[in-house]
């Protein structure tokens, strides 16, 4: 049928829009990945076996791989249970919980590191609760740490994980609990075989999201732990603003852009087909 | 109630409602430090001031930046609405094999690291011959607020039902006049949710900014991390109370307009 097959005249007001996103936002991405692969107009994988052989290229690689885990697994394990308590309450307690994630998110991420700062220090709330209530024996500083910079990137990316969870969690039938509950289900077995399985693909693209945000930051990483801790973004990020060493900084942001793109794409065929299974 | 699902739903409940006060906890540390009397962001502060506001009002460097990022938010951000309401209609009223993909595609700027992006546009600018620092920002950011709007609007119209329109013209409006009295409606908290987001974005936007700004013109997170690591003093707190309290105003219009429930949906 020609009809059919002739573009609908609708679809014209698509046009700008999608015209734009390919040409400003595309076309850089894929120079982006050529050039990567050109050294001095001849393609040339030179630039990422320099990269993979040199041992410094793998601690940063290790760190962001690191950081980033814990993030996510940080995330879930507080997420979860939010995401859980959000889908069961109504009323007031509902309302405190949304306004809890949403009102961070519309909050720009320079002034929530900025706080964490502030919090993480030595004589910071963080460390004066851990003395007071007798678990540290004297304040320590988390800030420029390890562990400062997980709790401070799990605080600004925690809603990417309750959210997802959310949405699936709120579409699960009550009915479903009371029914295996009829029949005779434990509450763990119940949680375990019932909403467990069925939140699953939210978990999958909660994680997804939060560990790709996590491999990705730069401003977080600047102000909670300083330079002497690298990773993929923060070393692409200083090889062109400080370093003004271009190679490498198009190099790692290649690294950086498979890494992430992998992960998105893969937890999205992961929670379409937990889904279709469900 | 048996003890075992006492006990996991309390677990549950003190988890959720730390999450809670974890998530809130940089916004109150940051207005609690704005009204401090303390230079060095002692906690609990000695005494309430308003010191670190009067510094604010005075401050030459800071009302420029935030008047070059308000501007640059509000372009980018109509540019968007108008583009992507626009992209949003077209591609759900055709049907075509691949029209996911495409609105996948379109979102994607929300889903990979803005540096790369950043970097990728700063060479292909370069190598177009474009080095004004005013452009270059408008068009990056353009890429920034237009997935927001596509993305919203969207969902929106998806659940819009279209034969309406034509319910509307048999009563006897005009095409214009049925999109206008059924269309425009139906729409509008969308449009209007996803701008103020998508305006935020923009005002929020560092690892694509940095890339294109200069000594000269600045946006207000650039100025602002380079405030903290540079010279912090509760300034920076002040100016942030001001913008939590944006954020606070967003949601108490959004809230209005879809409800929290619908702004939850990502």
């Amino acid at each position: 049928m020609s009809a059919a097959r002739r573009l609908d005249p609708v679809l014209l007001l698509a046009l700008p829009a999608v015209l734009y996103i390919a040409v400003i936002y595309g076309v850089p991405l894929l120079v982006l990945l050529g050039r990567s692969l050109l050294v001095g107009g001849v393609p040339s994988l030179a630039p990422f076996i320099s990269f993979f052989s040199d041992g410094f290229s793998w601690i940063v690689i290790g760190n962001t791989v690191r950081i980033s885990v814990l993030v996510t697994l940080l995330c879930l394990v507080i997420g979860y249970p939010t995401a859980l308590a959000l889908a069961r309450t109504r009323g007031a307690m509902q309302a405190l919980i949304l306004v809890a994630i949403i009102l961070p998110l519309s909050v720009g991420v320079v002034v929530k590191a900025f706080a964490w700062q502030i919090v993480l220090r030595r004589d910071g709330i963080v460390s004066q609760f851990m003395t007071g209530i007798g678990l540290w024996d004297e304040p320590q500083r988390l800030l420029f740490t390890e562990a400062g910079l997980v709790i401070g990137a799990a605080n600004v990316f925690v809603p990417f994980m309750i959210l997802p969870i959310y949405s699936v969690l709120k579409l699960i039938d009550p009915r479903l609990g009371e029914a295996a509950a009829t029949l005779g289900a434990s509450p763990f077995y119940r949680f375990f075989k019932v909403a467990l399985p069925l939140s699953l693909p939210g978990i999958v693209t909660g994680i997804a999201f939060v560990f790709s945000m996590a491999a990705s930051m730069y401003v977080i990483p600047s102000l909670l732990i300083g330079d002497r801790f690298q990773t993929l973004a923060t070393l692409t990020g200083r090889s062109f603003l400080f370093m003004r060493n271009e190679q490498l900084g198009s190099t790692t942001a290649v690294v950086l852009l498979v890494l992430t793109v992998a992960v998105v794409v893969a937890s999205a065929s992961l929670s379409k087909r937990l889904g279709g299974a469900s | 109630m048996t003890l075992t699902e006492r006990i996991a739903s309390v677990t549950v409940w003190l988890l959720a409602i730390a999450t809670v006060v974890f998530l809130l906890t940089p916004l109150v540390v940051t207005v609690a430090v704005s009204f401090g009397s303390s230079a060095v962001f002692t906690l609990p502060a000695p005494s309430w001031s308003l010191r670190w506001y009067q510094a604010l009002g005075r401050s030459r460097e800071l009302w420029p930046v935030v008047a070059a990022s308000v501007q640059l938010a509000a372009l980018s951000t109509a540019i968007a609405l108008a583009l992507g309401t626009l992209c949003a209609i077209g591609l759900l009223r055709s049907n075509f094999r691949g029209r996911d993909a495409v609105v996948t595609f379109l979102v994607s700027p929300l889903m990979l690291p803005g540096l790369v992006i950043g970097i990728a546009m700063l060479e292909t600018f370069r190598a177009a011959g474009l080095r004004d620092v005013w452009a270059s920002l408008i068009l990056a950011h353009v890429v920034i607020t237009l997935p927001y709007v596509i993305r919203t609007v969207y969902a929106a119209l998806s659940l819009f039902d279209f034969t309406l329109i034509d319910a509307a013209r048999t009563l006897g409006l005009s095409y214009p006049k049925a999109v206008l009295k059924v269309l425009v409606p139906a729409l509008a908290p969308a449009f209007l949710t996803s701008g103020m987001f998508a305006f935020l974005a923009s005002m929020d936007n560092y690892p694509i900014s940095i890339f294109f700004t200069d000594a000269w013109t600045k946006t207000l997170p650039i100025q602002m991390l380079q405030y903290v690591e540079e010279s912090p003093d509760p300034t920076i707190a002040a100016i942030s109370t001001l913008l939590i309290l944006l954020a606070v105003a967003v949601l108490i219009v959004g809230d209005r307009l879809v409800g929290l429930r619908r702004m939850a949906d990502l």
